[in-house]
């Protein structure tokens, strides 16, 4: 069978869990291969991990280049040679979406963008924020595909997990050079685009110190915290909490949108998620025509009740 | 300092969007078409950097004859040139062949070498592979310095900060380079009517694929190296239970996440 690489993605030694939902969707395709690229000593940290995740080869490529990505481009570029993979599996992150576009120009490989499925067949797109589902295939060998996180329910499988050096080849172009950085650690909240639950706030929020009824909702449920991007226009909230056509794509179990108007800029963003609560005052706002369950009222007295309803369901 | 800025037109954000029934591609007549609300942004910083250092602005932009819609904002913007890649035959290009079309226009026919810097948005709001600018660079050989929030040029190096969700990078790189703007680099200027007037006499050189050197085996939907085999649209997601709030909104709406098991 053949290989199918997944590039382990890792911060200071952490996996992303993305990572495993990608080893599990290459289980459909072939053999999964995970790659390491990092500083030394990163992929002892990540094995076993990987291994119980279904890895039957580990590539370790380990060094302290500053290079940016272009260590990452080489070494899958180099093993897309050498194995000759069914496919290779990245995530969908700013990182994942740049070295799988640098890769697939450099292997001359089909590039599947932003994927929700994958088999044999082909690859699932969601399309304009699930306005859209449209299945593609593509028309060359060891096509890249990077997927969304979230779109794969991870299965825990014993890999063999042989660990094999690769060198990292030499740069074919200049690169740029990393002089710094600078993790976002992100509190305690869960990543917006990863999170099951997703509860947002709108216009209808009216202040930023106001925000902080969506924030205690959103805590008693675990959930991430989202905007509309007339909230964040209105300076309510920061830019990177933004769930829309020109922001986050999400597709929690459950979104909640507090003082949401619905407009379609917002709409293509979070129109897939499995569930979706609206609280209006607007009986007519189009949130509540693709709402499961809305109410007409004003959101600063239904939230903080439903607040207290499910803190007092969890104790 | 000559800039080089990748432009698109693109559907409007606040419109319905959709997909060809013919052969899936994105259907750009029932759509209001706009320039990229990013790409305003990779015009000004452009702009900025011509006002500290001088030099020229060039925009390029691949896509249908209408695009040029959105070469003349750029120019209004004050942009110096434009050039456009439109043929027929580009219809329907995936992203590699995309990259590689644009990286040969900049090579070919705006000349590898003359140029310091391309700068484009880190993400269109249509295809959102928001790889392309890397992917030109890499055809280019140059470094990508992408998500850029500030970049400063001090000679010949270009320094960028990255900001993305997953934190700030620093980098560095020696020119020429290729650079992504992010949302937060700038705030694009207004159009002035003097600017507006002056962009109607700017040049715009309108290339073929033959003018720029490109095969036609190289671009366009049946050549793509990957095939949408089918597309549907998804089905509008009816309304549930709609109440009004009477002093319990809250309690129903935990009662029914309970009735889901959702909590």
């Amino acid at each position: 069978m053949a290989e199918v690489l997944v590039l382990v993605d890792h911060l200071e030694g952490e996996i992303k869990k993305a990572t495993y939902e990608l080893l599990t969707a290459a289980r459909a395709l072939g053999e999964p291969s995970a790659v390491v690229v990092g500083s030394p000593g990163t992929a002892g940290k990540l094995a076993d991990g990987l291994k119980a995740h279904g890895a039957e080869k580990i590539y370790v490529a380990e060094s302290d280049s500053t290079d940016f990505l272009s260590p990452q481009v080489a070494v899958l570029a180099s093993l897309v040679d050498q194995v000759a993979p069914a496919a290779v599996l990245i995530v969908v992150s700013a990182d994942g979406k740049e070295i799988a576009g640098r890769l697939a120009v450099r292997t001359n490989s089909a590039l599947l963008g932003d994927v929700v499925a994958v088999s044999a067949e082909g690859a699932t797109h969601s399309v304009f924020g699930g306005a859209y589902v449209a299945q593609a295939k593509a028309n060359t060998e060891h096509p890249v595909i990077t997927m969304r996180s979230g779109s794969v329910e991870i299965e825990a499988s014993a890999g063999a997990g042989a660990e094999q050096v690769v060198d990292i080849p030499a740069a074919t172009g200049r690169s740029a050079t990393v002089t710094g950085r600078e993790p976002i650690t992100g509190g305690d909240r869960p990543e917006l685009a990863e999170a099951s639950v997703v509860v947002s706030g709108g216009r209808g929020v009216g202040s930023a110190e106001d925000f902080a009824v969506v924030e205690t909702l959103a805590d008693s449920l675990g959930a991430a915290v989202g905007a509309s991007r007339a909230a964040v226009d209105s300076g309510y909230y920061p830019h990177q909490f933004q769930v829309g056509q020109t922001g986050k794509t999400v597709s929690p179990q459950l979104y909640i949108a507090l003082g949401i108007s619905g407009a379609i800029q917002h709409r293509a963003g979070m129109q897939t998620s499995k569930t979706i609560i609206a609280v209006n005052k607007d009986a007519e706002a189009p949130i509540i025509e693709i709402a499961d369950f809305g109410v007409v009222g004003d959101l600063f007295t239904v939230t903080p009740q439903l607040k207290d309803e499910i803190t007092k369901r969890k104790s | 300092m000559n800039i080089i800025v990748l432009v698109k037109q693109v559907p409007d954000t606040y419109s319905e969007r959709k997909l060809s029934n013919s052969d899936h591609t994105l259907d750009r007549d029932v759509t209001d078409a706009v320039l990229d609300e990013i790409n305003e942004r990779a015009v000004e910083a452009a702009l900025q950097l011509k006002e500290a250092h001088g030099g020229q602005v060039t925009v390029l932009t691949m896509g249908p004859a209408r695009a040029t819609d959105a070469i003349r904002k750029a120019l209004s913007m004050g942009a110096d040139e434009a050039v456009h890649l439109s043929d027929e035959a580009l219809h329907g290009s995936c992203a590699v062949q995309t990259a590689k079309a644009l990286a040969a226009v900049i090579k070919a026919a705006i000349g590898f070498g003359e140029f310091d810097l391309v700068i484009a948005g880190n993400e269109a709001s249509d295809g959102r592979s928001a790889a392309v600018p890397a992917m030109v660079a890499d055809v280019l050989g140059v470094p990508a310095l992408t998500h850029a929030r500030e970049i400063t040029v001090d000679g010949s190096t270009v320094t960028v900060k990255r900001e993305t969700d997953d934190g700030v990078t620093r980098l560095t790189a020696e020119l020429p380079a290729v650079i992504s703007v992010g949302e937060k680099i700038n705030e694009p200027r207004y159009l002035s009517f003097k600017g507006i007037m002056a962009a109607r006499k700017k040049p715009v050189a309108t290339l073929s694929l033959a003018d720029a050197g490109i095969d036609p085996s190289e671009v366009g939907l049946a050549n793509a190296l990957t095939a949408v085999t089918a597309a549907q649209p998804k089905p509008a997601k009816s309304a549930g239970e709609k109440i009004a709030d009477e002093g319990d909104g809250g309690a129903k709406i935990a009662a029914f996440l309970v009735s889901q098991k959702l909590i």
